[in-house]
């Protein structure tokens, strides 16, 4: 069977079914509301698994799951050199999110990463430690960063609420998703003019490290029926 | 003989020839307290060494050189001149598969924290490289990060502009920008033309950084835009400074000819520190000089540094090294002392065939 993990929730679960039933699968959760099932009608040899988006990277780079549904964002943060372990199979053009770099709005003088750079090197000489930045991206961040060439900053780790953690003082900025800036707004926070380190969208990727032997043949099937092309794995 | 057992006999012959050069053996531990390695490197050696944590010390790191643990143990209480060899291994996290980058190999050292002269030390060190490793005919590259200093320390342009050009020598992508800024080539951006014309936003101040901050900063940014750029023939120096490569025998004049007058010390330095490679038996007519070695990889490095490479390309250089005596001035807690080293890894001359003259 071709195992295909789908998020076990919400609209991220919701929007996935309804991709596939405009592309002609039906996808549904079956027993009780509580429990963790689903199951395909209309394409015979594919299994559905209902897991939690942030666990399919790791699913994927398992091979415990042929294919898989989350987050763009996720598999670029929790594997490293991804493409070597994933194949992206399709945007799905929900769930979009852009994960970006805010600091104070209050900050006049703070327009871009070189003024970013050049505030921690000042913040490092004033304050004795360097310039915090809250998140929970931390390989996308750090990335993003060091190909910047952006120093003197630390992450600090923070799993949610991270738009509150420069009013709290344990950050100054923060590295965090936001899809209208709403929430930023409101935490008087700014995006820097080039702090976009990642448009994100819910996306199906196929797992290199999965045994395709028997399932390579449904992938193929699967890929015609939906319109895709056949990933090279 | 599996390479590493034959590694680990190479790494012993090696650290026996450095004793024999009067250095003392030196033990580090294999786990390091990050917050030193951290404050040296920052963020990005999260990224390079394995991070763990000790219930009572904190965050820990797998030893990733020893560098810091040697300048630690010789500012803790060392005898001056002082000579260290150590033996070991160190990690090192990879993001991407290479069988070329192992996550964990034996570094080989020799060290030499040394006042009076320091370009006899540096002499001391490369040569005593070069001997050791003349039997398998490596290819040995130098520079000189003091002189590209030098060049940004002699810019006819203000303070704050140096510090920064100062600050991101070893990131060239950034460094690069900001001359292209300070120069005129890259035009003022229309946020901070409305910054210098005075707009402020309309938000509560919220965070550590203090509004006394950015008014400084706002300050400095003034003075910067009223500033002359730094002419267009300096940056072309700058930029035939930072290409340039020759064989170490034509550096000093080549450097001379580029018409940077502020580089004249380092230039001196350098003709003594060759002047010693010669007193050693080094030929500089058949020694690469690059001006920019060393500048993106070996961060700490502030003087003169050098890498011993084998012709197979994506292969690590077999031995590197270099002076870091600002490092010394980081760990030393107020005192300094002018240091040079470098490490050989005996894995590499092991995958080469193990010859060394040893």
């Amino acid at each position: 069977m071709l195992k295909l993990g789908v998020p076990s929730k919400g609209r991220l679960m919701e929007k996935t079914f309804d991709w596939f039933a405009e592309r002609g699968l039906r996808l549904a959760r079956t027993g009780t509301d509580r429990e963790y099932a689903a199951a395909v009608e209309g394409f015979e040899g594919l299994e559905l698994v209902l897991l939690s988006a942030g666990e399919i990277p790791r699913e994927l780079a398992a091979g415990r799951i042929h294919l898989g549904v989350t987050g763009s964002d996720l598999v670029r943060e929790k594997l490293a050199d991804w493409p070597a372990q994933v194949a992206e199979l399709a945007p799905m053009g929900f769930g979009h999110a852009d994960l970006i770099i805010a600091v104070p709005a209050a900050w006049a003088d703070v327009d871009g990463l070189e003024d970013l750079d050049a505030v921690a090197a000042a913040f490092r000489r004033a304050q004795g430690h360097r310039l915090r930045i809250a998140t929970k991206y931390h390989r996308l961040t750090r990335d993003f960063l060091r190909q910047a060439g952006v120093a003197d900053y630390q992450l600090v780790d923070s799993q949610g609420a991270t738009e509150g953690t420069v009013k709290n003082l344990t950050a100054e900025a923060i590295a965090d998703i936001t899809s209208s800036g709403e929430t930023l707004r409101a935490n008087h926070l700014k995006i820097l003019s080039d702090g976009l380190i990642h448009q994100s969208q819910a996306t199906l990727f196929a797992a290199r490290a999965a045994d395709w032997t028997e399932e390579g043949a449904t992938l193929a099937r699967l890929c015609a029926a939906l319109g895709l092309e056949p990933p090279a794995l | 003989m599996p390479v590493r057992a034959e590694a680990r006999q190479l790494g012993a012959r090696l650290l026996a020839a450095f004793r024999a050069e009067g250095a003392a053996v030196i033990e580090t531990d294999i786990l390091q307290p990050a917050e030193a390695l951290l404050d040296l490197y920052g963020e990005d050696i999260r990224a390079r060494a394995y991070v763990t944590a000790d219930p009572l010390r904190g965050e820990m790191m797998l030893r990733p050189d020893f560098t810091v643990p040697v300048v630690q143990a010789h500012m803790a209480g060392g005898a001056e001149p002082a000579r260290y060899a150590y033996l070991g291994e160190v990690f090192r996290r990879q993001e991407q598969p290479d069988p070329e980058r192992p996550a964990e190999y034996l570094q080989a050292g020799y060290e030499v924290f040394d006042r009076d002269t320091p370009e006899e030390a540096d002499a001391e060190v490369f040569a005593l490289f070069a001997r050791l490793l003349a039997p398998m005919g490596l290819t040995a590259t130098i520079g000189d990060i003091g002189v590209l200093r030098a060049a940004v320390d002699g810019l006819d342009t203000l303070a704050p502009r140096k510090a920064a050009l100062m600050r991101h020598i070893w990131r060239p992508h950034r460094f690069h920008a900001l001359l292209e800024r300070y120069s005129g080539l890259a035009p003022m951006t229309d946020a901070r033309r409305a910054l210098l014309d005075g707009a402020r936003p309309e938000a509560p101040w919220i965070g550590l950084r203090s509004p006394a901050e950015m008014e400084a900063r706002i300050a400095t940014l003034a003075q910067d835009a009223k500033a002359p750029p730094i002419p267009a023939p300096i940056v072309e120096r700058l930029d035939a400074l930072f290409a340039l490569r020759c064989p170490a025998a034509e550096a000093p004049a080549r450097l001379t000819g580029l018409g940077l007058a502020s580089l004249a010390p380092a230039i001196d330095r350098l003709e003594r520190r060759l002047a010693a490679l010669v007193s050693h038996g080094i030929d500089p007519a058949r020694l690469n000089f690059e001006a920019s070695h060393g500048r993106a990889t070996m961060e700490y490095y502030d003087g003169f540094v050098f890498t011993f490479a084998a012709p197979r390309p994506g292969m690590p250089p077999v031995a590197s090294g270099g002076r870091y005596d600002a490092l010394t001035r980081v760990l030393g807690g107020g005192r300094e002392i002018p240091a040079v080293g470098g490490v050989i890894r005996p894995g590499v001359v092991a995958d080469l065939g193990g010859k060394l003259a040893c």
